[in-house]
This record gives C-alpha cells, structure tokens and sequence, in this order.
C-alpha cells in the first residue's frame, strides 16, 4: 500500500490549487449550481426584497424614499378602501375557485367517457385558454356593456326582462359580473389538468369496483375522488394563487369600479403605485397580499399533502 | 358455488368477430382453465363471463340463471386482475373488505371475514399496509383475498401469474391450487402458459382464434390431442412434427422427408400413400439401432433431463433423456420414437387420424 500511495501524494502535491478543486466534488457541486442560484437571485429575490423594502418607505415616483418601518401598514389599516379591496380578493377568489373546481371537474369527468368529437370538444374547452387575457377581458366588457350587452338584449327578447342589465355600474353585480368572467378563463386549467389525472386512473380499478357492487357515485367517491385528491390538490394551489393575484380581467374590464367595489389588492396596488405615484404605499399592499398567499399554500400543503398511501414502499 | 354454462357465445367488436361461437360446460366446484397464445379470445370470454363485454350472441348461465344482462355486482363473481386492480388508497384490510362495505355489512362482520381470508392466505400481519408496500406476490394474494371474502359462486382468475417471477409463478401456482381444493369453488382461469394450464386443471380448454380446439382433462389433452394445434401447444418442449406420406406395405411405416422411414404401429385404414403430419413428443424418443438415422445439432442438459437438439431427414427435432448419454455435436445416433404413443394427423386438415 505505502509503495502505491507514495507516488500518489506526491502528484497531487504537484498539481496546481485549481486543478485539485476541479477534482473535488463539493467545488463541482457549486459550481454547477451558480447559473440556477444567480437565477434566483436575479429574478425572484432581488424583486421580492426590494418590494418588501419599498412597503417599509415613503418613496414616491421621481422621489427617493425614506425608511417609515411599518407606517404604510399602520396608514392601510385605517383605510376602508384599501379593507374593501381585501374584502373584494377574498371573495373573488373564493367564489371563482369554487364554481372553476366543480365546472372543471364535471367537464374533465365528461371528457374522460367515451363520446363522439372527444377531441374537437376538448378543443373547444382550451379555448378560453388559448385566447389573451385582454382581449378576453374586452369581449367581457363588451357583454356586460350597459347599452349593447348581447345577454340583457337575448333577455329581453326571451321576454324576461324589461329593461338591460347594469352589470358593471352595481357593485355586487360587477362583482359577479367579473367572477364569471374570471371562471370562464380559469375553467379549462382546471378541466384539462383534473382530466389528465382522471387517465392516470387504471381502468381496471372502476371494473374491480363494479364486480366488488359499487354503484357509479360509490365509484366516483370511493375510487375517482381519492385517486384524484393529490392532483386536485396541486391545481386547486395554483387556481387560487392566480386568481387571488389577478389583475389583467380586472383592470380592463372595471378598472376597479364601481366605487372600488371590484377593486383587488392587486389592482389598488398598481393604481396607488403607477397611477397615483406612491410606491411605497403600493408596495405595501403588494405585500400584504403575502400573508394571505402562504397561508392557502401552507393550507394545501399540510391539508391535501400527499397522503400515506401515495408514499414509496417500505420493507 | 354453481355450476356455468357457456352456450354458443359470439362476440364482435364493430364487423369484427372474435368469439365464433364457444360453448364450454364447467361443473360445480371444477377448476377449468382457458388457454391459447394471445389473441384467442380466452381473455374476452372471461370478461364476459364477469360482465364487463357484453354478449353479441349465445347465452352464458350461472347456476340456473342466464346472466347475458344482469349487472356484474349481481353476478356473485369474484375476479382476479392481472395487474392484481388493487385500490391503492387503501390498506389491505380496506381493501379485502370493500365489497362487503358497499354491501352495508356490518364492521364485526366484515372484520370477521377479512379476518379469517387473511388467515387463509397468511396476510394477518400485512392487513394495515397499503398495496405500495406490498412485494408482487403478496399484492396478488391480497387480490385472492379480496376474491375470497366474497364468497363468490365462482372465481375467475386473468393470467393472476403472468406479472411474478418464475419461481415465485410457480409457487403462486400450488397456492390457488391449494386454495381451490379446500374452498372447492367453481374456477375459471385464464393463462396463455400451458404449464399452469396442465398442472392446475380439472379441465382444460384450449383456445385459438375464437374457437375452441379441444377440452378434456390434462392428460387428455396430452395423451390425444385432437388436432395438431392442440399437440403443438400442450407439453414441454412441443411435440416435433414430420411431414410425409404412409406407407403400408405388409407393415404400416411413415416415411418422411428425405426418405426417413419411422414405424407405426398400425396405419388408418386405406391410408397408403397418404400425406400425413408424423408427431412425436420429445420424451418418446429411443437411442435405439433400429432407429432412425439423426445428426446432433446441440445439447442441453438441464440437469433432470437433457434436451437433445438432432436432424432427422434435414428436419430439426428435439428428444429430451431422462438418462445421461453422452452426445456432444456432431455425433451420429439413432433415434426411435414410440410407436405406441405417437401422433398421426391428416396433412390438409390438422384432425387427429
């Protein structure tokens, strides 16, 4: 052994500093992650911390800011519209996320039979998808329009109606005006990712279920249902996350009207940032969207997490 | 436990036909096997049976009742998947119990049955894990167990072996076997291996393109196959074929190709100068000096017995010896079939002679 390891030592005596580090794999391994690390940097940590530092100072567009440590948060608190705006998001998320996982999850269902123009009709779902938030947003704007929308008109031919609807001027029918709207761009996400885990499911499971006596809703509770919950999970996350952060159908459609009444932390941001030139108060409302952004993560995370029996093998 | 009776049964998907009338009796408590090589519609008439293709035309009858259009749950059926169609979301005690569960059976009664059809299969100590962690051929006795809590009026089994290894396959093979004769529930069971077929059988039926070939019991099967199919596919190595012509000239003999002549032991009669398939098992096989003249192509001793790989007339046959020769390539030997037990089937129509 000596005879072996002494001409050995010697060499990487001789070897350069920077040749040895090349050969170690810790020097290697850091190597290769600096591309993804300054990534990171660049692009997700520089931003947030700079936001979380504009919330903490009085910085006005063409100004620069001073440290207030938490008083646009103290200011906010004491602000109906900014209470108002939070009250808008919740209920904007809650109300689109609901119908979006049970109209995605009847149309991912309905997909998964067997039915003539599967494809073309599974086309058909994508398209809300496909076409750009804005202009999506103008249609929308177009059929809630006070004067020209196409469903006060179909209603009052139906009949049903006698004079058009003011979608977009009353606040609780703005809200749902843009609920919907919201659900309509939402729904194929939804759909097509609760479908590709429906085809995830073996076949022979329904059928074992069927000779074990289940009828189609016990097999849709007791097979569909559990299988799906981890891919339920992960699209019901993202759902939320986006719709809470939405502002693109927001801004074209109500800007934030009528009176704030469909106004989103996202939008009251943009507008007291850009529009009104307070950085530092609209990147405290930013940040105040954060709180409530970890707890739905977190809730997902440790309520729908993957459960024991989707875990490895153990013997 | 009932009886089932497979009548004239055809099955179509769109213009194509698979099934072209199959019609297999099964007795109470009989284990009858399905066999064939792929495609043969073996699979389809067991799901069929289970109620999961419907029937294009016959009748299928479980007991006393024809089943053509009642539901699967209400067929009092059991089955088997080949990929075992455990749920995974729950453990094996769930798993073995759902179909009582869905019954509304009580939780005594359904922990009393999952209780004793684990005791029957050893799963006692796995009855909390989930099929994950759960090793191939524990899932597939898991499969059983569901099947067994039932208390089905018949079983059916699709290729339950085919995903195990063969050492496992082979062990898995005496357990259903095991399991039927303390059970005694009518069986039907799927496979495309003619082993399982030959050991675990009360009945065998071997399939191919949609129609029935023969059934009979193992040695039936083995000792007079109907039809050169039958022959080719039941025993281990195949039965080697000869084509060639009968030659009854004050004794019968086979004269195959190149002139080989091998005896019979008496020819059909007016068969002289018939063009016939001459069929011989490898375990039939003689050294002998009256045989005829054969050419060693390769050895292959498996340690019980040896597979010898030899020309006969040109054509490749293979005798497999208990007993030790010593042959090495090249060698020259005579080889004498049995005339007592070898296989004449007519050239043109594959019917046994």
């Amino acid at each position: 052994m000596a005879v072996i390891a002494e001409p050995a030592a010697a060499q990487v005596k001789r070897s350069s500093l920077w040749s040895r580090a090349f050969e170690s794999r810790n020097f290697l391994g850091a190597m290769f992650m600096v591309p993804a690390i300054a990534i990171l940097i660049l692009f997700l940590a520089y931003p947030l911390v700079l936001g979380l530092w504009l919330g903490m100072t009085d910085t006005k567009i063409g100004g620069v800011g001073r440290f207030i440590g938490f008083g646009n948060f103290v200011s906010l608190a004491k602000d109906s519209v900014f209470w108002l705006s939070v009250f808008n998001t919740i209920f904007y998320t809650v109300a689109a996320s609901i119908v979006k996982f049970a109209i995605g999850l009847y149309l991912a269902l309905l997909l998964n039979e067997r039915l003539p123009f599967k494809s073309m009709i599974r086309a058909i779902v994508l398209l809300p998808f496909v076409v750009p938030t804005v202009l999506s947003a103008i249609a929308f704007w177009w059929i809630y329009d006070s004067q020209f929308s196409i469903i006060s008109w179909v209603l009052i031919k139906a009949g049903l109606i006698t004079r058009y609807i003011d979608f977009l001027g009353d606040p609780w029918n703005a809200r749902w005006s843009v609920v919907v709207a919201n659900i309509w761009r939402g729904v194929p996400f939804v759909a097509i990712t609760l479908l590709a885990g429906l085809q995830t499911i073996s076949p022979s499971l329904y059928e074992a279920a069927n000779l074990d006596g289940a009828t189609n809703l016990q097999r849709f509770r007791h097979i569909t249902l559990p299988m799906l919950s981890p891919i339920i999970a992960v699209v019901m996350t993202f759902s939320v996350l986006m719709t809470f952060t939405d502002f693109q159908l927001i801004y074209t459609i109500t800007r934030g009207g009528p009176i704030n009444a469909t106004h989103l932390m996202a939008t009251l941001s943009f507008q007291r940032a850009i529009t009104g030139g307070n950085l530092g108060e609209g990147a405290a409302i930013s940040n105040a969207m954060i709180p409530f952004l970890v707890a739905a993560i977190l809730l997902s995370f440790f309520g729908l997490q993957r459960s024991r029996w989707q875990q490895g093998g153990r013997d | 436990m009932s009886s089932v009776q497979i009548r004239d049964v055809r099955k179509s998907f769109g213009n194509f036909e698979v099934l072209h009338g199959v019609s297999i009796p099964i007795e109470d408590g009989q284990f009858v096997v399905l066999v064939g090589p792929s495609g043969c519609g073996k699979s389809t008439l067991l799901r069929m049976l289970a109620g999961l293709e419907n029937i294009t035309s016959g009748t299928i009858s479980i007991g006393d009742r024809v089943v053509n259009n009642v539901q699967p749950k209400e067929r009092d059926i059991a089955m088997v998947f080949q990929n075992y169609a455990l749920y995974p979301h729950m453990t094996v005690a769930e798993n073995m119990g759902f179909s009582l569960k869905l019954r509304n059976a009580g939780s005594d009664e359904i922990s009393k049955r999952v209780k004793r059809a684990a005791e029957i299969l050893a799963l006692t100590p796995l009855l909390d894990r989930y099929p994950r962690q759960l090793s191939g051929g524990q899932r597939q006795r898991v499969a059983m167990g569901r099947a067994i809590v039932r208390d089905p009026q018949v079983f059916l089994f699709d290729e339950p072996l085919s995903n195990l290894d063969a050492k496992l396959r082979v062990a898995m093979r005496t357990e259903i076997k095991e399991l039927h004769q303390r059970l005694k529930t009518t069986t039907v069971y799927v496979t495309h291996d003619q082993i399982e077929a030959m050991t675990m059988a009360d009945k065998i039926v071997v399939m191919h393109d949609g129609i029935v070939e023969q059934m009979g019991t193992p040695l039936e099967l083995y000792d007079k196959p109907e039809n050169q199919f039958v022959a080719g596919f039941i025993g281990s190595p195949a039965m080697n074929f000869l084509k060639g012509h009968i030659r009854v000239n004050g004794v019968a003999t086979f004269e195959g190709p190149n002139g080989v002549k091998l005896p019979l032991k008496s020819a059909p009669a007016a068969s002289d100068g018939k063009p016939v398939v001459y069929g011989v098992r490898p375990e039939h096989f003689t050294i002998a000096d009256d045989g005829a003249d054969a050419e060693i192509v390769v050895v292959e001793p498996t340690g019980s017995e040896t597979q010898v790989f030899a020309k006969v007339g040109g054509e490749q046959v293979v005798a497999v010896f208990r007993e030790r020769h010593q042959f090495n390539p090249g060698d020259k030997v005579k080889l004498k079939p049995d005339p007592d037990v070898i296989h004449l089937f007519d050239e043109a129509t594959g019917k046994r002679l």
